[in-house]
C-alpha cells in the first residue's frame, strides 16, 4: 500500500496525535498476536511441503527406523536416481511434456483472435461466451467425461495422447479466453486507432502494436495453459489405459497404491520432480495471473 | 474528505487495466459483426463439438439406459434412472458426504483465507514468506497434493503422529484409513489445497477497500473490530460472494485429490458424488446411471447457487 503514506498529512484534522499514540498502545498488544498468527500460517502451508522434501532424501533404512530423525542423515539422491529409473517416470514425463507443450500451442493459437474479438466487439457474441465460460464451470466433468468417452471412441481417440490434446484444449479454452481478454481490454483502443490513423493496415497495426503489448498476457496464459494441462488427472485417468501412454499424475498415482513404508522416499522424490515444472512456471507468472485474474473478474 | 473520486488505491497489484477513458462506440459497433465471428471460429469449432455437444448429450443420456459395451442399444427410458436413484441409499448417503466436504472445505478455506488476506495486508515483516507459500499449492498437481498429504497422514511414518506422541496424546491413528477421521482429514487437505485463489482474491478485495473510509471510521472512534465488520467487510461483499461460490462449485466437483488420497474408502466414508459416478460410469459401465447421478448433482448445485447469488443480491439492494 503506497497510497495511504502521504494522504493523512493532508485530510487528518487536528484530534489526530493523541488517537495515534493510543493505536500505538493497541498495536503492541496486537502485533506480537498478528506474528503468532503469521507463523501459524506458515506451519500450516508450509511444514507438508518441507516434510515432502526431507522424506525424498531419506534412505529407505530412515525411513523405517523405529526412532527417526526428522532430518535425513545426508543429502544423498539415490531416492531421486531410483525412482526415475523405475517407476517408468521418464517416459511418462515425456507425454506429459508432449500434452501439455501441444495444448498450450492450440490453445494459445485459438483464443488469441477470439480474445481480441471478445474484448474489441461488443456483439452478443460477448453475452454468449461469458455464459458459457462461466456455466462451463458448473457442471460436473462427470456429465462431460461420458459422451466424450464415447465420441472419442467412435473416432479412434481413445488411448491416444491426440485425444488427451483435444480434450485439455476444449477444457482450458475457456479460462484461457477469460484472462487473454482482459489483457486485451487492457490495451487502450485509442493505441490501435492511432495506428490506423498513420495508414498501418489493420493487420500491421495488430501485429505492431497490439502484439508486443499483449505478450506478457499473452505468455501469462500459455504457462498457464501449461500448468492446468502438466497437473490434469481426471480427463487422463478416464481416457489414458494404455501404461505407455500415460502421463504423469497416472504414473504417480498408481506408484500410491503400491507403496510400501520403503517406497516413500521414492515416491516423494517422484513427487517433487514432477512439480519442478508447474512451479517454476506459476513463479514466472504468478504477479500477471493474479491482477490478470483479477482485472477480468471486474470487467468480467 | 473530497479526494474519494481520484484516491482508489490501486497499490499492490499492477493491474494492466487501462484508464477508464471513453471508449469510441463508431469504430467498435459497427461492421464488426462479421469479423468477430470469423475470429472467434477456431476457438468456437472445437468448443462446440467437444463441449457443448458432449455436455447437451450428457444431459440427455441421463435419461437412457446406456451402458459400456460395444453393440449395446440405447433407448430413452424415462426417468427410471431417477426412480432407481431415490431407491439408492448408497448414493444418497455419498451426496450427504458430498455435501459436508464441499461446504465444509469452503467454510474452513474462507475464514482460514480471510484470516491469511488480513495478516497478509498489515505491514508485518515475514510477510513474503507466508504469501509465496500460500501460492504453491496453486502450482501443484492434485495428484501430488494429495501424495504429500498420505505421507504426512501415514499412521506410522507420520509426522502428525509422530507429534502427537511426543506431547503425550495416542499417536496411532489412521487418520485416512479410520472411519470417524477420514473425512476430516480429507478436508483438511482440502483446505490446505484450495486456500491460494481464495487468500489472493480476498487480499486484492482488501487493498482495493478506499483508505480514506477507514481513516473517516477510526476518526469518529471506531476500533479495529468495528471498523473491519462495518467497512471492510461490506466493501469486500462482492468478492466474497463471488470466490465463496466458485469454491463451491470447485470443491462439489473435485476428484483427484480425494481419489489419491482415499478413492472413496474408508467403506465408503469419503465417497464424493463424483467418485460414486466416476465408479458407477467406468468401473460397472452404466453410463446412463451415471449420467443420471450427474444431472441431480447439477440440479442441487443450481438451485443451491440460485437461492445464495439470489439472497446476496437482495440484501446488497437493500
Amino acid at each position: 500500500m503506497t497510497a495511504t503514506i502521504d494522504r493523512p498529512q493532508t485530510a487528518r484534522p487536528d484530534p489526530a496525535p493523541r488517537r495515534l499514540s493510543s493505536a500505538k498502545r493497541t498495536r503492541r498488544v496486537t502485533r506480537p498476536l498478528q506474528y503468532l498468527a503469521l507463523a501459524g500460517y506458515i506451519v500450516f502451508l508450509g511444514f507438508p511441503l518441507l516434510f515432502l522434501l526431507i522424506t525424498a532424501f531419506k534412505t529407505p533404512q530412515e525411513l523405517q527406523s523405529a526412532a527417526p530423525s526428522f532430518l535425513p542423515q545426508s543429502l544423498n539422491f539415490d531416492n531421486f536416481t531410483q525412482a526415475t529409473e523405475k517407476a517408468n517416470l521418464i517416459p511418462a514425463a515425456l507425454n506429459s511434456l508432449i500434452v501439455s507443450v501441444a495444448t498450450t500451442l492450440i490453445v494459445t493459437v485459438i483464443s488469441l483472435p477470439a480474445a481480441y474479438a471478445l474484448a474489441r466487439f461488443k456483439t452478443k457474441l460477448r453475452t454468449v461466451a461469458t455464459g458459457w465460460i462461466l456455466l462451463s464451470q458448473v457442471f460436473p466433468f462427470i456429465l462431460i467425461i461420458i459422451p466424450l468417452f464415447l465420441v472419442l471412441k467412435q473416432i479412434g481417440l481413445i488411448n491416444s495422447l491426440v485425444g488427451l490434446i483435444l480434450v485439455y484444449t476444449v477444457w482450458s479454452l475457456p479460462f484461457a479466453l477469460w484472462m487473454l481478454q482482459g489483457y486485451v481490454a487492457g490495451i487502450p483502443v485509442e493505441l490501435e486507432e492511432a495506428g490506423a490513423m498513420d495508414g498501418g493496415s489493420r493487420l500491421l497495426v495488430l501485429r505492431k502494436i497490439i502484439l508486443p503489448l499483449l505478450a506478457p498476457g499473452l505468455v501469462a496464459t500459455s504457462l498457464f495453459t501449461f500448468i492446468s494441462a502438466w497437473n490434469e488427472f481426471f480427463f487422463a485417468l478416464v481416457l489414458i489405459q494404455d501404461p505407455a501412454l500415460q502421463t504423469l499424475p497416472l504414473t504417480l498415482a498408481r506408484f500410491v497404491g503400491a507403496e510400501g513404508q520403503v517406497q516413500l522416499g521414492q515416491l516423494a522424490a517422484a513427487s517433487l520432480l514432477a512439480t519442478i515444472p508447474s512451479l517454476v512456471f506459476f513463479a514466472l507468472i504468478q504477479k500477471r495471473l493474479t491482477s490478470g485474474l483479477l482485472s477480468g473478474a471486474v470487467k468480467g | 474528505m473530497t479526494s474519494t473520486l481520484d484516491s482508489r488505491p490501486r497499490a499492490g497489484t499492477p493491474t494492466p487495466t487501462a484508464p477508464p477513458k471513453k471508449r469510441r462506440r463508431s469504430r467498435v459497433g459497427g461492421g464488426g459483426g462479421r469479423d468477430a465471428w470469423l475470429l472467434v471460429l477456431p476457438a468456437l469449432i472445437p468448443v462446440l463439438l467437444f463441449s457443448v455437444y458432449p455436455l447437451a448429450q450428457g444431459l440427455l443420456l441421463g435419461f437412457t439406459d446406456s451402458k459400456a459395451g460395444l453393440n449395446a442399444t440405447v433407448s430413452f427410458n424415462g426417468v427410471d434412472n431417477y426412480t432407481q436413484l431415490m431407491g439408492n441409499e448408497l448414493f444418497w448417503n455419498s451426496f450427504r458426504i458430498g455435501l459436508i466436504w464441499a461446504f465444509g472445505v469452503t467454510i474452513l478455506q474462507f475464514f482460514a483465507s480471510l484470516g491469511l488476506a488480513l495478516l497478509l495486508n498489515l505491514d508485518l515483516k515475514i510477510r513474503w514468506i507466508a504469501r509465496t507459500l500460500a501460492l504453491v499449492p496453486w502450482a501443484m498437481p492434485p495428484v501430488i497434493i494429495a501424495i504429500m498429504w498420505r505421507l504426512m497422514l501415514n499412521p506410522t511414518y507420520g509426522p502428525i503422529n509422530e507429534g502427537m506422541r511426543a506431547i503425550g496424546l495416542p499417536g496411532d491413528i489412521n487418520w485416512l484409513g479410520d472411519f470417524s477421521t477420514a473425512l476430516p482429514a480429507v478436508i483438511v487437505v482440502g483446505v490446505w489445497a484450495g486456500m491460494p485463489q481464495t487468500t489472493i482474491t480476498l487480499l486484492a478485495g482488501l487493498q482495493n477497500v478506499p483508505t480514506d473510509l477507514h481513516e473517516a471510521a477510526s476518526i469518529d472512534g471506531a476500533g479495529a473490530f468495528k471498523r473491519f465488520w462495518h467497512v471492510t467487510l461490506p466493501a469486500l461483499r462482492p468478492i466474497i460472494v463471488a470466490i465463496t461460490t466458485l469454491d463451491l462449485i470447485w470443491n462439489f466437483n473435485s476428484f483427484a485429490l480425494v481419489y489419491v488420497l482415499t478413492a472413496g474408502g474408508p467403506g465408503g466414508q469419503t465417497m464424493l458424488p463424483m467418485l460414486f459416478a466416476y465408479n458407477e460410469a467406468f468401473r460397472y459401465g452404466n453410463f446412463g446411471y451415471a449420467a443420471a447421478m450427474g444431472n441431480v448433482m447439477v440440479v442441487v448445485i443450481g438451485i443451491f447457487l440460485f437461492f445464495y447469488l439470489r439472497s446476496q443480491a437482495r440484501s446488497r439492494i437493500s
